[in-house]
């Protein structure tokens, strides 16, 4: 660590000797890296809660937010919906899929070894993959929508839309999840859940109910992120298993089974690759990354906003 | 110990036996003749699916037009079988080695020169000729391979021809940026070029000095931090190695963070691809790329074109599906005066390739000793109105180049 920071310091003189950035870019970056991390942390709240609740760690998370993301393309090219107004009945559609993937496939592994839970799930994460590439290539798809290129300029920082709509989406999402949990009765039972597991059937709660409507909000959750992922990143079939390594990333950094966590993860790994890419070079971004999650592993081993082990 | 039935050579037996071996001698000639005119099994290996899937798939429509062109050549038939590389050096090793082991008499491929180079480091192992399409790391043919041939021009003979074909431009246009920035996606093509352009740029004495080279990864989905770093240096040109997805996510950028350079100088593939101009529409104007292209004034390159329009209404011809079909064309060639299907004599036969009616630029398609066409030239392409127009070298050229990039906020 020690040997860390003057290295920095070299690197930053040699750059400023270089050529002076301008302030504004630091500025612009930097904004940039925290719109991205705020749905990068929506799509790590999926399975944050998802591992919260059910104790199953989902591999077939970034898998699942390609699925949203090629309904999301199939709605636009043939009726030319836009993405966000679709943001809700896709949330919806991916909540039924979570909630029958629950039930029917992995309620019946609950009480299995976790690395069969670990293969089921890696299993579900490759049939996603390989369904999207028969039915739609293995071509790059996005969306263009009409504010595709449009960016706001407030003095020196320019913004740019469509990251800027999607952070606000991820928030106002993120809010509502939040809520759900905290004020109503559903949510206060899930929680239960979440906390003892035995003393909730006690009560008489339908554990496995609640396990199947969490995994759902899970899928809802990752499904908004990627419809609104659509309006940043162009997609392939292939970039499931990208996303899903992203989101462990940002969970185990944020701390696994935190919400608010999960959020503060996200914004934390878009920065540090924003001004990687800035201070450092574009090509080592997902190493800053990947050093952050070693820092807190090494440091705080429970992630930043996660529970001490009692 | 069990005595075996005892056998006696009759005078029946041996009429028989001689009849059978005249009856099969007579038919051997036949069966050669049979054996020249099947078809002959080409592996094609593309990446077909990862980050390099559009390029793969766009190569692919050079295999989709070969059939019958060849056949309007007089060239024998090829029989494909496919195999995609999924844009992985590991997995391109382990497909070509599949692609043998399923009766491949010779292998085409790969577009890249990482998965190039695994294949050709099976090719020459199993001893079974490889035609390379597209893949300009100069190693891949300085390795003393018999089996290994490419009819693409190595990154330094790229950027000899870029530098050159850049000049012509810029005195035809009478203006030329003074500075660039150097953005670059740091695969094995990106790297060789990163190392390249700085050596090479003094010899040709250009107008312009880089001020900073940004080198960045090519399956990135973000591309907003180096458009940033890029702007910030205050260059007045882009010069860029890039592929498709990333000349999209660049000029997406450019756009968004409201920033016309003077001109993009591609020294790649990307700003050509069909599916960049129709994803980006009006956006796409303006850049020029500098790499292998064809003569639109040659006479195979319209007949490539009129294929292609007919099998693929809409799609513009360009570098992938020339080079492919070219590969094509030399195994077609070779497999034709070779007279046989053996891989030594296909090898040998492509090694005395002389194919001057192509549709590359330059006198044609020759080996030298090391396996590489040597002769090959590259050429300028502008985009226009979701056209592209060779610019540069003025003898393959079908249009003047336009200057400067028009400002992306102003157009219709």
């Amino acid at each position: 660590m020690a040997g860390l920071v003057p290295a920095i310091r070299v690197l930053r003189i040699e750059k400023t000797r270089d050529q002076a950035v301008p302030a504004d870019i630091y500025l612009n970056v930097a904004v940039g890296g925290v719109l991205t991390g705020l749905v990068y942390g929506l799509m790590a709240l999926g399975l944050s809660v998802i591992f919260g609740v059910v104790r199953v760690v989902n591999f077939a998370h970034g898998e699942m937010m390609t699925l949203a993301m090629y309904i999301a393309i199939t709605l636009f090219t043939a009726f030319h919906l836009d993405p966000l107004v679709m943001l809700v009945p896709i949330a919806s559609v991916m909540f039924v899929f979570g909630y029958v993937v629950q039930v029917r496939l992995i309620n019946p592994f609950i009480t299995r070894p976790d690395y069969m839970q670990f293969l089921l799930l890696v299993a579900v994460g490759i049939i996603i993959v390989n369904g999207l590439l028969i039915a739609f290539g293995p071509d790059v798809k996005s969306v263009q929508v009409s504010y595709a290129f449009d960016s706001f300029q407030v003095g020196p920082l320019i913004i740019d839309a469509t990251k800027l709509y999607a952070a606000v989406a991820a928030i106002v999402v993120s809010a509502a999840l939040f809520a759900f949990f905290r004020y109503t009765r559903h949510g206060t039972a899930i929680r239960a859940c979440a906390d003892n597991y035995t003393g909730a059937l006690v009560v008489g709660l339908d554990v496995k109910q609640f396990y199947a409507l969490t995994f759902g909000l899970g899928a809802a959750c990752v499904g908004a992120a990627g419809v609104m992922l659509l309006l940043i990143v162009d997609v392939t079939p292939a970039l499931g298993p990208a996303y899903t390594l992203l989101a462990f990333v940002i969970v185990i950094t944020g701390g696994l089974g935190s919400m608010p966590g999960a959020l503060l993860g996200g914004v934390l790994i878009g920065l540090t690759e924003a001004m990687a890419g800035l201070l450092f070079t574009p090509s080592a971004k997902s190493m800053f990354a990947f050093a952050i999650l070693v820092l807190v592993l090494l440091l705080r081993p429970e992630g930043i906003m996660g529970k001490r082990a009692a | 110990m069990p005595r075996t039935k005892q056998t006696y050579q009759t005078r029946r037996r041996f009429n028989t036996g001689f009849a059978s071996t005249l009856l099969a001698a007579g038919i051997a000639p036949f069966n050669a003749g049979r054996a020249q005119g099947a078809a002959l099994k080409v592996g094609v290996l593309l990446p077909r699916s990862g980050y390099q899937a559009g390029i793969g798939q766009d190569c692919q429509r050079g295999v989709d037009i070969a059939t019958g062109v060849l056949k309007d050549l007089g060239l024998p038939s090829l029989q494909f079988i496919n195999a995609d590389t999924e844009s992985n050096v590991d997995v391109a090793r382990s497909r070509a080695e599949q692609l043998i082991g399923e009766g491949a008499q010779l292998l085409v491929g790969a577009f890249d020169s990482g998965q190039s180079s695994a294949i050709a480091q099976v090719a020459e192992q199993k001893g079974i000729p490889f035609v390379i399409n597209i893949a300009a790391a100069p190693p891949i043919t300085e390795q003393g391979y018999k089996f290994v041939f490419r009819n693409f021009p190595t990154a330094p003979m790229i950027l000899r021809d870029a530098f050159i074909d850049q000049k012509e431009i810029f005195a035809a246009v009478g203006a030329a940026p003074k500075s660039v920035v150097f953005l670059a996606e740091n695969d094995t093509f990106g790297v060789a070029m990163q190392k390249a352009i700085p050596g090479v740029l003094p010899k040709f004495d250009m107008p312009y000095t880089i001020l900073d080279t940004i080198s960045y990864d090519p399956t990135a989905r973000d591309l907003s931090v180096e458009v940033s770093r890029a702007k910030a240096t205050g260059a007045e040109a882009l010069l860029v190695v890039s592929r498709l997805n990333d000349a999209i996510l660049l000029t997406r950028e450019l756009i968004k963070q409201r920033w016309t350079p003077v001109m993009i100088l591609s020294m790649g593939p990307g700003w050509y691809e069909d599916q960049y101009l129709k994803t980006l529409g009006k956006f796409s104007d303006g850049p020029l790329s500098f790499a292998p292209w064809y003569d639109p004034n040659k006479k195979l390159s319209k007949a490539l074109d009129a294929a292609l329009a007919k099998v693929h209404p809409g799609v513009n011809l360009n570098t992938n599906h020339v080079y492919t079909f070219e590969a094509l064309l030399i195994a077609a060639d070779a497999y034709k005066r070779a007279g046989s299907s053996n891989p030594q004599a296909l090898a040998d036969a492509i090694r005395a390739t002389n194919i001057t009616d192509n549709s590359s630029i330059g006198p044609g398609i020759q080996f030298d000793a090391k396996g590489q066409n040597d002769k090959i030239l590259g050429g300028g392409i502008q985009n226009r109105n979701g056209k592209l127009i060779t610019v540069a070298p003025g003898a393959a050229s079908n249009g003047k180049p336009e200057w400067p990039l028009m400002p992306y906020n102003k157009r219709a």
